[in-house]
């Protein structure tokens, strides 16, 4: 797997953010990389929300990180309404990033402990200078009140008094206070109970109608990407595998990572077996000399020499699916 | 290799001496009416209130429950590591027949590692970080078995191995930074199955790791449980992770078990209105994109003050005024083996009268029939006030 390509990238004039030949590499001291996201490509229509998946390592939090230019990709191109984020300098850069957001894993460790909730929610508003002192107050009530935090009780307290599923609710008024066109949502429901998980789920897709939000949103759950994308990206070892409607994809993976992956996720009836598929096995290599040709073809049940040596290229399977890999798995 | 393997099997029963054993009858946990209560300056939590079950030798236990019902302070209690201080406890443990809630620590001792023993959730901090792996590994078996240092060693290699850890040798010499999360839980399983004890508490061991991982991890508890013939005590909030791998089913809400069953009658006839809400917010593979997740809402009763009558009363769907002010006892279902604690259960008639009677009173109320409906409850529900919830909240999300 794990390949590169372009092929699946739309029109660059109905794309909201276009990310083409990413590349994000990190030096590891003598004369080593780690080579955490190598030559993706992906884009994110307006209003869509693209979910990207895979296990840890894989470079999936990198990729978001790159997109909101923290730190700056190594090479490649980020374009965020038509602009490319890699050329425009400090000042701009800052400008641009009001409408890009992002949203942490850990909600809790995100929010500064010393500061009150509606300082912290404010403090986009107050860095821009926007509005006068009432129509920031207003604003910050009207986030708050839209994530179901009351905003005269909580409005004083600081993030402690709060349990995790009330910080990422905080964490989610914040990002939105600023009006952003694009929200990256990094792991925002990993640190949270299962009951709390739908509840920020659901509170995620109001958000989404409510201030016409277009997200990306990583995770490492196949159930809880499949529920909130109209697009999914799955990655490995900072390669993306396959691309496509989630539908599609979780009916009938093309890749064999995907298959794996979606093999591997605890059904909760006792009278489904845990199904067995070769490949799942052993862990995800070192970046720091990722294999050559597919990268996933270590762990691959059907990687033959071909593998080894070339690196497959992204392409249509189906109609708007694709996959980058040699001996895709044909539908049923 | 073969070879190994006998002479250890040999080794690890331990000597009769050293723990008095009473005939193998009866089930090898019996845990009374329980209760472990902490004192702090908010006044006394009550982190497990009067939890009763008995585990037999072999089987697992699934212990299911939203952070702070209580399940991590269960295990540890059975386990006897909680601090002195602070704690109130009472209620019986036993053993094998044996009271172990009143051992003196020394005697404590002996029965960890060699009689139960723990996996706990964190491998990276349950792990000493500036000890040799190989040393982490030898230590219990030094300690608690009589047998030499190369012979330590040698049993710890095959124990890495047979927790699936490749080159073996080579690991022994590692630190636990050089590992991945999922080598780490593999170290911590061999450090607890080393002295072959005969209950395994595994608490939140996959919470940490990545859904591949995840699997492999819980196919090798099961695989050492059933080749060393262990039982095990497995806590999680995941239903699915419970659901193929245990042979019985508690399900923990505010300190106390709400329902218990047999796996397979818990999933096909659940009772408890908590057990369902639970169940229902999971999100399914089978849902197409963008449904609409069931959610419970608000979040678990402060447990320094838990609300009159039955703790799930604030959030439930089904509730009457009955549930605010007597607390359910736990009654047996038809099905062998299956207790619950509710007045009005789901999937009877009384239940589905019970809800029948809030939809209609809701609408009455202005309330829409969608937010009464079993877990469809929006999701601003108790959450407003930032404090403890009080009843299910009737206003929309947004």
């Amino acid at each position: 797997m794990a390949g590169s390509g372009t092929a699946h990238l739309r029109d660059p004039a109905d794309t909201l953010l276009r990310v083409e030949n990413l590349v994000v590499e990190f030096s590891a001291g003598r004369n080593r990389k780690v080579h955490a996201v190598s030559d993706v490509s992906f884009d994110v229509m307006e209003g869509e929300t693209l979910g990207l998946v895979g296990e840890s390592g894989c470079g999936k939090s990198t990729t978001g990180r790159a997109v909101m230019q923290l730190p700056h990709p190594t090479s490649g191109k980020v374009e965020f309404e038509g602009v490319d984020l890699a050329s425009l300098s400090g000042e701009e850069l800052r400008r641009t990033r009001t409408r890009l957001q992002m949203i942490f894993q850990d909600p809790i460790s995100s929010l500064n402990p010393r500061r009150r909730v509606r300082d912290l929610v404010a403090e986009g508003l107050n860095i821009w200078n926007i509005g006068d002192d009432a129509s920031r107050d207003a604003k910050v009530r009207e986030v708050l009140d839209a994530v179901g935090i009351d905003p005269d009780a909580a409005g004083p307290r600081r993030p402690h008094e709060f349990s995790g599923g009330q910080c990422q609710r905080i964490s989610i008024a914040r990002a939105v206070v600023t009006d952003p066109r694009l929200i990256i949502c990094d792991e925002p429901v990993s640190a949270l109970d299962v009951s709390v998980q739908a509840q920020i789920i659901n509170l995620l897709e109001d958000m989404k109608a409510r201030y016409g939000l277009t997200m990306i949103f990583i995770a490492h759950d196949l159930a809880v990407v499949k529920n909130i994308s109209d697009r999914v990206a799955v990655m490995y070892l900072g390669k993306l595998c396959e691309v496509g409607n989630p539908e599609e994809i979780y009916a009938a993976p093309a890749h064999p990572y995907t298959a794996a992956l979606l093999s591997a996720i605890p059904v909760p009836d006792p009278l489904v077996r845990p199904r067995e598929i070769p490949g799942v096995g052993g862990e995800i290599p070192s970046p720091l000399a990722p294999p050559s040709g597919c990268r996933f073809r270590t762990r691959c049940p059907r990687a033959t020499e071909v593998c080894a040596e070339q690196e497959p290229i992204m392409r249509e399977v189906q109609p708007n699916h694709f996959v980058a890999c040699h001996f895709p798995i044909a539908p049923a | 290799m073969s070879l190994l393997r006998r002479r250890r099997s040999t080794e690890f029963i331990p000597a009769a001496d050293r723990y008095p054993v009473e005939p193998l009858a009866g089930a090898l946990l019996e845990v009374t009416d329980i209760r472990t209560h902490f004192e702090t300056s908010r006044g006394l939590v009550r982190a497990v209130d009067g939890v009763s079950f008995s585990l037999e030798r072999g089987k697992t236990l699934g212990i299911v429950g939203e952070s702070g019902s209580g399940k991590s302070v269960l295990s540890r209690s059975v386990m006897g590591l909680l601090p002195k201080n602070g704690v109130v406890r009472s209620g019986s443990i036993r053993f094998e027949g044996r009271d172990t809630s009143q051992l003196a620590p020394d005697d404590q001792r002996k029965l960890w590692g060699t009689q139960m023993s723990m996996v706990f959730q964190d491998p990276m901090t349950s792990l000493n970080p500036v000890m040799k792996i190989g040393n982490q590994i030898t230590e219990p078996l030094l300690y608690h078995l009589d047998i030499s240092k190369s012979f330590a060693r040698e049993t710890a290699v095959s124990l890495l191995s047979s927790v699936g850890i490749p080159e073996p040798e080579r690991r022994m010499k590692q630190y636990p930074h050089e590992m991945s999360g999922g080598m780490r839980q593999r170290v911590m399983i061999a450090i607890a199955i080393a002295c072959g004890p005969k209950l395994l508490f595994a608490d939140e061991p996959t919470t940490a790791l990545d859904v591949t991982v995840q699997a492999q991890i819980l196919d090798l508890l099961q695989a050492q449980q059933r080749e060393r013939f262990m039982a095990m005590i497995l806590v999680t909030h995941d239903l699915g992770v419970v659901a193929g791998r245990t042979d019985e089913i508690a399900v923990m809400y505010a300190g106390k078990i709400v329902e218990k069953a047999p796996t397979r009658t818990l999933f096909s006839q659940m009772r408890m209105p908590y057990t369902e809400a639970l169940m229902h917010s999971i999100p399914k593979l089978s849902n197409p994109s963008h449904t609409r997740l069931n959610v419970i809402p608000g979040r678990p009763p402060d447990l320094v003050s838990p609300p009159k009558g039955c703790n799930f009363s604030p959030r439930c769907p089904y509730v009457q005024d009955k549930c605010r002010k007597e607390e359910p006892p736990l009654v047996r279902a038809e099905a062998a083996g299956h207790e619950y604690a509710c007045w009005f259960p789901a999937g009877t008639p009384q239940g589905r009268a019970a809800l029948e009677r809030n939809v209609v009173a809701g609408a009455m109320s202005g309330v829409t029939a969608e937010t009464v409906r079993v877990g469809t409850t929006p999701i601003g529900g108790g959450i407003k006030s930032g404090t403890t919830t009080t009843a299910p909240s009737t206003e929309g999300s947004t």
